[in-house]
């Protein structure tokens, strides 16, 4: 299929980035606010993602099951998309993490200050594969405030990871935390080109 | 929190349950490459005779820009690895052009950062 400068046009750069976090973190709400559309529930097979079979022949007959991510769409600019993914809450779906963050510039862990540790495995996963994140505290009603640096301690978190406040039912709010999270990348990607 | 394994894996929260696919003829592995972010749009070529009407469903999706292959999956309301073999069965046939993310994958890349930055600000 020849596919010159013309079609270059038509397809604009994608980019991903991945919301995370632990169950009932805000994950969904926070997709929600910052996408153009609607949050898109997204299936995969689980036999399919998880042990990579060609075929579902072999099971024919048999019943298979699925599992569902959100995903959100920002049109940065006439050239560029921004499309997020949210991870599966569950531990035992984390295989499918691996396929999201492939190609992913960066994530957001969102943390629920009620219950710290929830999104303690996502920062552990990122750190392993050093995918660069920030951790955005969504601040939900009553719920006892921390200062940044106390869930940097509770989270152990490096120096280096952002730790920034948001509601992530409000659009500014949310959108804030991605602009905190590419400034983020940019830093890293300035200091690690050589002058 | 550890997964005690004991755990049945078919419950509410493992999604419902799937039928092997008709619609792809059980084929979950695509004849091309493709990924979540993969751009499909359609040639303007029609589908053939023996594709079904997800197929169809797909040309209409991505007429008129391209669209990813998770948010096809979204609206067919069907698995990721499914979509794909559609879209696979859609490339054979001349019907879609399909693009993988590239440049702007590259978390290192400040061209791209710096624009990303730039349109998202705008919108706060
Ligand atoms: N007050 C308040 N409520 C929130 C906020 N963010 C989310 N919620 C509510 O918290 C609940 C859980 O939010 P979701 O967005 O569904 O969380 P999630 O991380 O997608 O949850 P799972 O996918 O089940 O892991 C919903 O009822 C939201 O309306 C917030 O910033 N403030
Ligand atoms: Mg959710």
């Amino acid at each position: 299929m020849a596919c010159g400068n013309a079609c270059d046009d038509e397809f604009p750069a994608a980019a991903k980035v991945l919301v995370a976090g632990g169950f009932g973190v805000g994950k969904t709400t926070f997709i929600g606010a910052v996408s153009e559309i609607t949050p898109l529930s997204t299936e995969e097979l689980i036999t399919a993602a998880s042990v990579g079979t060609d075929s579902l022949a072999g099971v024919a007959g048999k019943s298979t099951t699925t599992v569902a991510f959100d995903f959100g769409r920002i049109t940065v600019d006439a050239r560029h998309v921004l499309y997020l993914f949210g991870t599966p809450g569950q531990e035992r779906f984390w295989f499918l993490w691996n396929e999201l963050s492939n190609g992913a510039l960066g994530a957001v862990v969102l943390v629920d200050t009620r219950r710290l540790t929830g999104s303690f495995e996502a920062v552990d996963f990122f750190e392993r594969r050093g995918i660069p994140f920030l951790v955005a505290i969504n601040e939900f009603d009553g719920a006892f405030r921390y200062e940044p640096e106390e869930v940097r301690a509770a989270l152990r978190l490096g120096p280096d990871v952002p730790v920034v406040p948001c509601d992530a039912r409000a659009a500014r709010s949310a959108t804030s935390v991605l602009v905190a999270l590419v400034r983020h990348l940019l830093a890293r990607a300035v200091s690690s080109r050589p002058v | 929190m550890a997964v005690s394994g004991q755990e049945p894996w078919l419950d509410g929260n493992a999604g419902r349950l799937v039928r092997p696919y008709q619609v792809s003829g059980g084929r979950t592995r695509p004849a091309h490459p493709l990924n979540l972010l993969s751009l499909v749009k359609a040639t303007g070529r029609e589908a053939a005779p023996r594709h079904g009407p997800e197929h169809a469903r797909i040309l209409e999706l991505c007429r008129r820009a391209p669209v990813p292959v998770a948010e096809l999956a979204a609206h067919l309301r069907l698995p990721v690895a499914v979509t794909k073999v559609l879209v696979a069965d859609l490339i054979d046939h001349g019907a879609v052009q399909t693009r993988h993310p590239g440049a702007a994958t590259d978390p290192s890349d400040p061209i791209v950062l710096e624009a990303l930055l730039d349109g998202l600000r705008q919108r706060l």
